[in-house]
């Protein structure tokens, strides 16, 4: 089941990414004044809503494990298994505004900026997350760092959001979610829904995959300690043997 | 009713932190030291860098960068002096299983989340103190509005100590706590330290009106990291 799905989510994802490539590349450009530059609109913003997706899952998943009554293992996998993809999800889209930036603005960054500075800031917090839980410790250890330092590290996300609106910034205002009439329409508009679409299905996919890896590093980790358990046991039990003695007393 | 035993608590753990460092003088005899060390470099290494890019006029360009840059090199001396003062909090919980000890001991998490970051705040309060007399010497700052940068410093100085005291927690069982806190602590703090700084800078050069929203941010970072210390601090820590 686990299997047809992740087959399912991954045919989806390269068909939808594949259809937003040629969509990109065929159309004419959505800005005149930006020229070239400005069809990254189709990929920065989508790999933007990714990550806050991925951090909101994140946050839940957090919740769930330090709620006593939903505490599973399962929701650490899945909260490791979403820091990792929205990390990788947050550094794409820095890469891509800097590339956006540099034609567009004159910079790659600007640290003074309020959407730059708190999104880079956003990104060291979740490197810091992972490093957390990639210190050697016993899953439940390892899930409850987890969760506290993610906890912690998503009070910046509505900061990053909302930095745009609440402070003067080289960044564009919010293109969609606003409540005036959004400033992107027609064609424009549909490719770039259809990449928040297209991303969003690929962060499902990826998911499915990353918890699974998660798991499996659980299992590792259990099946190595239950076996030195064991191999410890049968050198005990040698040198007891050696020595007339069994873990009752004396033969 | 139910929440006295958790300021019974805090009082206790606080006298305790407290009396060990009188003892041992470490804020005293190490980090201001430090912090006063950090003043110096900073004053030096940003002396004349910036002198290029100002274009105000008819100024002494040779003291305006420190002036401007003086609540920065203020609230980065209040950063790294946490990063120590944490650091020294923690080590008193995990030498000899005091930590422990004190989850024995049957105390409310809270209360020692309090105790103990009422102990940093102490220490940073004290550390801010030096660092207004090296800015006022060195870099020949006024400072104006009293009322107005005591109240940010307060209110940014529980907000670091709060978030410090987590985080010191959370990393107190670590053998890599030395380098790990740094890399988990410094990113959390950068919206006390932008919305402290602009405070200060705004206090400094007389825009009142315009520093009071920024304490306003502060305090909204305060509130969040408080409730977050009380409400987590009995998991956090199992950690140590």
């Amino acid at each position: 089941m686990k299997s047809q799905m992740s087959w399912f989510l991954g045919v989806a994802s390269v068909l939808l990414l594949g259809v937003v490539t040629v969509l990109t590349f065929s159309t004419p450009s959505p800005d005149f004044v930006q020229g070239e530059a400005a069809r990254l609109i189709y990929v920065h913003p989508a790999t933007a809503w990714a990550s806050y997706a991925a951090f909101g899952t994140t946050t839940f998943a957090a919740v769930m494990w330090l709620w006593p009554r939903t505490r599973r293992i399962g929701w650490d996998h899945i909260a490791g298994a979403s820091a990792h993809i929205g990390t990788m999800f947050l550094a794409m889209t820095l890469v891509l505004g800097a590339i956006w930036g540099r034609p567009t603005w004159g910079v790659w960054f600007r640290l003074r900026d309020a959407r730059m500075a708190s999104t880079l800031v956003m990104l060291l917090m979740y490197f810091g997350v992972l490093t957390l839980r990639q210190l050697p410790a016993a899953p439940d250890v390892r899930a409850r760092r987890t969760a506290l330092a993610a906890l912690l590290a998503s009070v910046n996300v509505p900061i990053v959001h909302f930095s745009v609106q609440w402070w003067d910034t080289l960044h564009q205002k919010a293109t969609l979610a606003k409540p005036e009439k959004p400033t992107i329409e027609g064609l424009p508009l549909t490719i770039m829904l259809l990449s928040f679409v297209a991303f969003t299905v690929t962060f499902c996919w990826l998911m499915v995959h990353r918890t699974r890896i998660e798991r499996w590093n659980d299992q590792l980790f259990n099946g190595d300690v239950e076996s030195a358990i064991v191999a410890r046991q049968r050198e005990g039990a040698g040198s007891l043997a050696a020595s007339g003695l069994t873990p009752g007393g004396l033969r | 009713m139910m929440r006295w035993p958790m300021f019974r608590d805090a009082a206790f753990v606080f006298a305790k932190d407290a009396r060990i460092e009188l003892r041992a003088k470490v804020t005293l005899r190490q980090v201001a030291p430090f912090v006063v060390s950090l003043l110096v470099l900073f004053g030096l290494a940003f002396d004349r860098l910036l002198v290029k890019d100002t274009a105000i006029a008819d100024v002494r360009v040779d003291e305006l960068p420190l002036a401007f840059v003086g609540p920065g090199i203020y609230w980065l001396g209040v950063l790294f002096s946490l990063v120590l003062l944490v650091q020294r909090s923690v080590s008193i919980e995990t030498e000899d299983g005091a930590g422990t000890q004190l989850r024995l001991w049957g105390l409310d998490p809270a209360g020692v989340f309090l105790g103990k970051a009422g102990v940093v705040v102490m220490q940073l309060l004290f550390i801010q103190v030096l660092l207004c007399v090296g800015l006022i010497a060195m870099f020949d700052l006024q400072m104006t509005e009293p009322l107005l940068l005591v109240s940010v410093s307060v209110l940014a100085t529980v907000g670091l100590a709060a978030v410090g005291s987590c985080y010191g927690a959370l990393s107190a069982g670590l053998r890599v706590r030395e380098t790990l806190l740094p890399v988990l602590l410094l990113p959390v703090t950068v919206p006390v330290l932008l919305a402290a700084v602009q405070a200060w800078q705004r206090a400094l050069t007389g825009d009142v009106d315009s520093a009071w929203p920024w304490a306003r941010i502060l305090f909204v970072f305060v509130v969040v990291y408080v409730a977050f210390g009380i409400l987590s601090y009995g998991a956090l820590m199992e950690e140590s």
